[in-house]
Formats: structure tokens, C-alpha cells, sequence
């Protein structure tokens, strides 16, 4: 590997520091939380920050305490540290009493191994995993001017919100986070920022190159969960092309708000599908008020799915997420 | 030279290597540093970083190449406490391999956190060394396959596994044996399918899985119950 400098910075005030300072000296530099990904990259020799060089500088956040705590907030909420690794959100009693969507889509990541190592905020704030980007293609996530799936090998992109470019947002946490309504803490030079967590993604008609709000001098600090109204209850389901061990074709974060076995309201976030978590608003208020049938679960997938305009090679998404909306939808409001 | 005709030669097992074989006390990566040694001797030029025939020597020898980022590392590996410079780029399945003589028993398949060969417990967790720096290690406790056996007494993991013919070409093993380890501490009456999900990131490209599971249950004690399908 390039021969970088690593700093195990001890706060994040330390950290953002560290980053300014060797900014200041000209150097790239790029925060490392479980760095799993970051390794990666740095061996493929592919941009971390889209136009940067490979990383002169690391800062690891991994020796920070605070921030990888997961705590119950006095109002029956949650925030969990952005460094909190992805088994200990798994594992959370509290998040998976009050919060099961966002437990099991940490549960669905990669492998133990990952899960252990890899952090909230990394697995919010990873790169695309598209095919052309990881093998070192000039696209627009490398800092270029194209998207090569566009009209290429596009098998597994996106079938909503895509152009210029076509990829899926991998994380599986996200789609949960902005169905539950969460809020991103972040840190920088300039203090620290709040953001909801839909406009923490970035749409790429926004800006082709960055999958997020994030600045150069940024990092993620935490995520905030409100508490859940009396009768929620939430689900993951994701669906791979095998049992384990790869990002999501498609897979939906469904959470509802019941009163016996009305559905009061819900949220629907779909991912795997799109360039950020995408949600479905008109699938979701056809729930609000209703006794959530099979008849109406498959209306609901169907809605869903109204606005997808699928690429030369992936229409098979269509129905596939149709499916996993209905079948997420009808499963939940039938728990027990 | 690989060729079929020597097929004979290539199926003959290790245990045929008698006393007047000149190989017989040769381990394969002792021969290899012996050759490095030659190399040397005739006066090519070694590798920066690059170790030197005498074991002895080696296990202090991390040496660094010049003008490249180092820090002082201090962790604990396989319970012994380590105090060693390591150049910042190092991974950590890096500085077990090719840097400390005696724990090269972590492999190295993929070297992009995909296959788990080179799966160690750091403070009792599973994780990719390929994938993690040796300077994150500060102040951790790292157990590899060695560790396992302390003084040469193989773990009841192990012998299951060598009773179960987990290992096929072996190289995924002591991946194997880390993942499956950590699931004996945290839960020692596994279920098939808690084998199977907490050994999810280890690949057998073999794909001797039954077996695996097998043995691991047996480990357990609970294979009886569960056998692997």
C-alpha cells in the first residue's frame, strides 16, 4: 500500500484538527472509522474523495470513546454513536426493543467479521460499490465526467432517482435511519451540524460526484432517533442474490404505526433500488387509516414500484421490489 | 513439471519423508527463507523490510523501510504483550505473515476482506487482518490459530476438526477455526444454523462446509442433536 501517515486521533475536536493541519501542508487526507472499506479503496488505488489523490494522511477515529456509544435519550429515543460498530447496534437491547428496523439491517451487513470492525458512519458513508467505480473507471465518483453503467453493464442499478448516475446506495442502515426520521450529527472545522436524514443523501442530479452532504473536513459524529410513536413496530427485509454476504438487489425498511389492526400511519424507504434511500409516499398514505389486507399490501407494492424506470438489464428489479414491499407490508401488520 | 507424470509424486503424504530425505526437518517456509538466505549470500540485494534466515533474530526484526511512516505498536499477541515499530501502512494480517517470525498460520486469500483466511479474534471478535491496520491494533489483545494451542496441545475445536476432515487443502482452516472459536465462547451449544451464520465469512473454496459445521457441533458437543445437512 501507498506509504500514508496514520494518526489514532483520541477526540473527534482531535481529529478534525489533525485533518486540518495536514490539509494545511498540502496533503490528502481521509478519516478512517472501522476502515474496512477505506483500506480497500486505498489498495485499488481508488479515490476515497472523488477527485483526490490517495490518502498522505489517516486519521483513525477508533481510539474515540464517546461516539461509539448507543444510549436511550429521556424522551424514549436513541442515539448511536457514529463509531458504534455495526454488531453492537445488532445487539442492542434498546434499539432492537424500540427500533427493530435499524437492528436488523445491521445484522444483514456483510459478514461477522465486517459487522465487528465496521462502523454507524462508515456504513452510512461508504462509497458505491458499482462495478465500473471499484475498478478504477473515471466516472463521476472517481471525480469524472460519466457514468459507464448508464449504458454498460447495469444489472444492479438503480431503477429510481438514477442519472447521471446509476448507482444503488449499499447501505443497509439507511434506509432504516430515514424511515424511523433520524437526524446525522456532523463534525467539522467550522463546529458541528445537524441534517435530517433524507437530505443527508445527495441525489446525484444534485451532484454527480458525492453520495452525501459530507465536506472534505467532515466526518460523522452521531445519528439521533426519535422515539417511536405507542404502537410501532418495524421491520428489514432485504433480499441478495445469495443468503449473505453482498449488498441489497432490493430491500425495504417498513415501519408502522398500529392501532390494533389499523395501520395509523407508515413509512416505507426502499434501498438497493436507488442512488439514496428512496421513499415511497404514495405507497405509504395509502396505508394511513386502513386494516392493512393482502389486497391492499399488494397495492401497495404496486404503487411503490410506479415510478420505476428500469435500465437496459435491470427491469427484473420491478418486480422483485414490488414483492418486497407487499410481502414486508403484510408481514409486519400481521405480527403478532 | 507439474505435469501429470508427476502425479505419483504429488499424491505421495507427508508422513512418507523418511530420515535420510534431506527435506524431512524442513518446514515449506523455512525452505523458502532459505532460499532468500542464498539470495543474499550471493550477494543480491534484500528487500527493504525484508526478514533474514535466522528465526531467532527475526522475532524482534521488524524492520521498516526508510523514510516511510512508523509508529511504536503496543498490543498483545496470542497473550504476550508486543512493543514493535511498524510502518503505518501495514496491515495486520501484513505484520503477522511477512513481519513476526512463528504466526504465519493467518493466511492471506484475497487480501480485500471477502474470503476470511485470514480471520484472527481481536479483544475475542472475528475479524479480516487483511483489512485493518496493525497500528489500530494499540492496546489490544490479538489471538491467531497459534494461540489456539499454546504449548502444541491442539484445542478440542481442532482435534474436532482434524476428526471431521473439516480441512480439505487447508488453507481456509485457520480462518475456520478463529470464527468458529469465537461462536463456541459466546454460545458453547451452537445449532447447525448458528454454525452456518457465524461462519458466513469464511469461504471454503473446497466447499467442504457439511464438514466444517460438522465439526464444529462435534466440538460442541452438540452434534448429536444437529447434524449438518
Amino acid at each position: 500500500m501507498k506509504a500514508f501517515k496514520n494518526w489514532n486521533a483520541r477526540s473527534i475536536a482531535m481529529a478534525v484538527d489533525l485533518a486540518r493541519q495536514a490539509r494545511a501542508d498540502g496533503q490528502s487526507v481521509s478519516f478512517a472509522g472501522g476502515g474496512t472499506d477505506l483500506l480497500q479503496l486505498v489498495k485499488d488505488h481508488i479515490p476515497n474523495r472523488p477527485g483526490q489523490g490517495e490518502p498522505d494522511v489517516l486519521v483513525s477515529l477508533k481510539g474515540i470513546d464517546g461516539p461509539s456509544r448507543i444510549e436511550m435519550t429521556t424522551g424514549g429515543g436513541v442515539t448511536i454513536g457514529a463509531l458504534a460498530t455495526l454488531t453492537a447496534v445488532s445487539e442492542s437491547l434498546v434499539v432492537r426493543d424500540r427500533f427493530n428496523a435499524i437492528a436488523e439491517a445491521a445484522a444483514v451487513v456483510a459478514t461477522p467479521q465486517i459487522r465487528n470492525v465496521g462502523t454507524v458512519g462508515g456504513n452510512l458513508a461508504q462509497r458505491p460499490w458499482c462495478w465500473y467505480f471499484r475498478n478504477g473507471f473515471p466516472c463521476y465518483k472517481a471525480g469524472g465526467d460519466r457514468c459507464f453503467s448508464a449504458g454498460g453493464e447495469n444489472q444492479l442499478h438503480a431503477i429510481f432517482g438514477g442519472g447521471p448516475s446509476y448507482i444503488v446506495h449499499p447501505s443497509d442502515l439507511a434506509p432504516a435511519l430515514v424511515a424511523f426520521g433520524a437526524t446525522f450529527r456532523i463534525a467539522g472545522s467550522g463546529g458541528e451540524r445537524t441534517v435530517s436524514a433524507p437530505d443527508f443523501f445527495v441525489p446525484p442530479r444534485t451532484d454527480a460526484q458525492h453520495e452525501n452532504v459530507l465536506a472534505d473536513d467532515e466526518v460523522l459524529v452521531g445519528v439521533d432517533v426519535p422515539a417511536p410513536a405507542a404502537g410501532t413496530r418495524s421491520t428489514y427485509h432485504k433480499i441478495m442474490d445469495r443468503e449473505a454476504w453482498t449488498h441489497a438487489l432490493s430491500s425495504a425498511a417498513v415501519v408502522m404505526q398500529m392501532d390494533g389492526d389499523v395501520c395509523r400511519r407508515a413509512s416505507i424507504v426502499l434501498g438497493g433500488v436507488a442512488p439514496i434511500p428512496w421513499r415511497v409516499p404514495e405507497a405509504e398514505a395509502l396505508l394511513a387509516g386502513q386494516r392493512v389486507t393482502p389486497e391492499l399490501a399488494r397495492r401497495v407494492g404496486e404503487v411503490a414500484v410506479t415510478g420505476a424506470r428500469p435500465l437496459a438489464k435491470n427491469a427484473y428489479k420491478v418486480p422483485l421490489t414490488r414483492g418486497v414491499v407487499e410481502r414486508t407490508v403484510l408481514a409486519l401488520a400481521s405480527r403478532a | 513439471m507439474d505435469g501429470p507424470q508427476d502425479s505419483s509424486e504429488a499424491r505421495r503424504a507427508p508422513s512418507a519423508a523418511t530420515s535420510d530425505d534431506p527435506c524431512a526437518d524442513l518446514s515449506r517456509r523455512g525452505f523458502i527463507q532459505g532460499g532468500a538466505a542464498a539470495l543474499v549470500a550471493a550477494g543480491a540485494t534484500p528487500l527493504p523490510g525484508a526478514v533474514g534466515p535466522a528465526s531467532d533474530v527475526m522475532r524482534e526484526a521488524t524492520q521498516v523501510a526508510q523514510g516511510v511512516p512508523t509508529t511504536l505498536l503496543r498490543f498483545t499477541l496470542n497473550g504476550v504483550p508486543q512493543n514493535l515499530t511498524v510502518e503505518d501502512r501495514w496491515t495486520l494480517a501484513e505484520l503477522l505473515r511477512d513481519r513476526l517470525e512463528g504466526v504465519s498460520g493467518t493466511k492471506v486469500g484475497c487480501e480485500r476482506g471477502e474470503c476470511g483466511a485470514c480471520t484472527v479474534l481481536v479483544d475475542g471478535a472475528p475479524v479480516y487482518s487483511c483489512s485493518t491496520l496493525a497500528v489500530w491494533m494499540e492496546g489490544r489483545s490479538v489471538l491467531t490459530v497459534e494461540g489456539l494451542a499454546p504449548r502444541g496441545e491442539l484445542s478440542p475445536l481442532q482435534r474436532a476438526f482434524i476428526e471431521h476432515n473439516a480441512p480439505q487443502c487447508g488453507y481456509c482452516t485457520s480462518g475456520q477455526l478463529m470464527s468458529a472459536t469465537a461462536l463456541l465462547e459466546r454460545n458453547p451449544s451452537p445449532t447447525a444454523d448458528d454454525v452456518r451464520r457465524a461462519l458466513v465469512g469464511n469461504l471454503c473454496r473446497c466447499a467442504n462446509y457439511n464438514a466444517i459445521v460438522e465439526a464444529v457441533l462435534a466440538a460442541a458437543g452438540t452434534a448429536a442433536t444437529g447434524g449438518a445437512e
